[in-house]
């Protein structure tokens, strides 16, 4: 597109959906103590699928 | 809704709803202060009027491109249906502040837990009573495999003993029960030798290392309980631990007041002393200290973080980055949109513990009696204390409902709410307008240095 940039290739719909489950890190808005806020934490699903696939390529 | 704003350089719009963040030519940022939904798929006529300073042919690009991201669900997207959130949280716990030390080896000025002593008498937590709060964070834990406990204070090193024992129980307690135990710590780093180094970087999956920045800055705010600076003191403790630390992750953490508005150069220093993730974050203190950040304060520290932001870039792109906490946004990844509505979960999936037991919703809560939801021996929690704050969410609180913002701050913090405007449902004013200028700025650096 030339007038339009869309930084993110994601959006939260596609993930509100079967979440909430819990499993993600506690956020905070100061670093005083987990130190991630709600905008950069990360789900934990995500991280397992992640690890499940790169487990997979490697033959594990 | 929609959010638009110019940062940096870059003309960008935020579609709240969908999380879809957009840099647009000056055409496009232009014409959506013009149109709202429903978009019909031909241009409206008044366009090309209010654009006439522009190419016609751009006004009609501008506007397909434009039309197809309203198709597509990422501009004036309809709210997600979240449902009751305060219904969907459970009463399982799954995160804990473990204050093992109401006590403290240092007096700074602006501390919000009494110098460490929490209005109460300073007292370091047992390992009879460690134990039992893990057990009781296992007990409400339910399904959730994922658990957090933070040690803090306080100085938790007043107490390390403990602390390693109960870092040794809780690696059993996971074993038995199939749980992962993500274990923290806050230190003002004056105690480190190499034994809590070593334990620290083995068994903390992050630690925060609380310093403000400059020498002269750091040791007017964070003096030692003779009044001698702590700076010369903790500052070669940090750089050992984190040399040993390899990838682990840490943040060295200070705090900027009123004397500071110039943070930048703490930040810088900080980085500059060896140190990449940083986060130096505003206090929060009653209007009338003689260091709390008031309105007036704004329009420089917005101006301090456009500084910032812009040597964050500069480094980024020589390639030399450093991680500022509140520059952090993740747009591909995040946690889901229900969590982002009910925040950090505080005095419902997190609480805090003080040493004698006593359960609280946060460690900003610690003390305060009427917040005082139980103990963890008999583990019986007030209920009325948590539903008070089980409707701190977006969805609930109407201040927050219409925040273009409110996906990437969750809500804010219940403490603040409180301690400054009176209500845990009251977001503190301040703190709102610094956290939407942060996100506005995370949001240009992405968008500067995806160019």
């Amino acid at each position: 597109m030339k007038h339009v940039k869309t930084l993110n290739t994601k959006t939260y719909a596609s993930r509100a959906i079967g979440s909430g489950c819990g499993e993600c890190q506690t956020s905070c808005q100061s670093a005083c103590k987990t130190s991630c806020t709600v905008g950069n934490q990360h789900c934990e699903r995500r991280v397992d699928e992640n690890t499940a696939k790169k487990d997979q390529n490697t033959g594990k | 809704m929609i959010h638009t704003f110019r940062r940096l350089g870059s003309n960008i719009a935020v579609d709240t709803e969908s999380g879809a963040v957009h840099v647009l030519s000056p055409i496009a940022y232009k014409m959506l202060s013009y149109i709202k939904p429903p978009l019909t798929q031909d241009m409206p006529v008044s366009l090309r009027y209010s654009l006439a300073r522009f190419d016609s042919s751009d006004v009609e690009e501008a506007y397909e491109e434009l039309y197809s991201l309203y198709e597509q669900g990422e501009l004036f997207s309809d709210p997600i249906p979240l449902g009751d959130i305060s219904k969907a949280l459970s009463t399982r716990i799954k995160s804990m502040c473990l204050h093992v030390s109401h006590d403290c080896n240092m007096r700074c000025r602006y501390c919000f837990a009494d110098c460490g002593g929490y209005v109460q008498e300073r007292k370091l937590m047992s390992l009879e009573t460690g134990k039992r709060a893990l057990d009781f964070l296992i007990e409400k834990s339910g399904g959730v495999r994922n658990l957090e406990v933070d040690f803090f204070g306080g100085e938790p090193l007043l107490n390390f003993d403990v602390v390693r024992e109960i870092t040794r129980y809780g690696r059993e307690l996971e074993a038995k029960h199939g749980k992962k135990i993500r274990f923290t710590m806050t230190t003002n780093g004056s105690l480190l030798d190499d034994e809590s180094i070593d334990f620290i970087n083995a068994e903390m999956s992050n630690v925060v290392l609380s310093i403000d920045g400059r020498p002269e800055v750091n040791d007017y705010m964070r003096p030692f309980e003779d009044g001698s600076g702590s700076y010369e003191t903790v500052i070669p403790k940090f750089k050992k631990l984190v040399e040993r630390r390899g990838d682990g992750e840490y943040y060295v953490r200070g705090t900027f007041t009123r004397r500071n508005l110039d943070f930048t150069a703490d930040v810088l220093h900080l980085v500059d002393s060896g140190f990449n993730a940083v986060s130096v974050e505003p206090v929060v203190l009653p209007e009338e200290s003689e260091y709390s950040i008031r309105k007036e304060d704004l329009p420089a520290i917005f101006a301090e973080y456009e500084k910032l932001a812009l040597e964050y870039i500069a480094r980024a792109k020589a390639g030399r980055p450093f991680t500022f906490f509140h520059f952090m946004i993740d747009l591909d990844g995040g946690p889901c949109a229900i969590k982002r509505a009910k925040g950090c979960g505080s005095g419902c999936e997190y609480v805090a513990v003080t040493p004698d037991g006593s359960i609280y919703p946060c460690h900003q809560f610690a003390g305060e009696e009427k917040f005082k939801m139980g103990n963890i021996f008999d583990g019986v929690i007030d209920e009325n204390i948590r539903n008070t704050f089980a409707h701190c969410n977006l969805i609930e609180n109407p201040t927050c409902a219409d925040c273009w913002a409110k996906y990437y701050c969750g809500g804010g913090c219940a403490a603040n709410n409180f301690h400054m405007e009176g209500n845990v449902m009251k977001p503190y004013s301040i703190a709102c307008e610094l956290e939407r200028a942060r996100v506005e700025f995370a949001l240009a650096i992405k968008a500067a240095l995806a160019k």
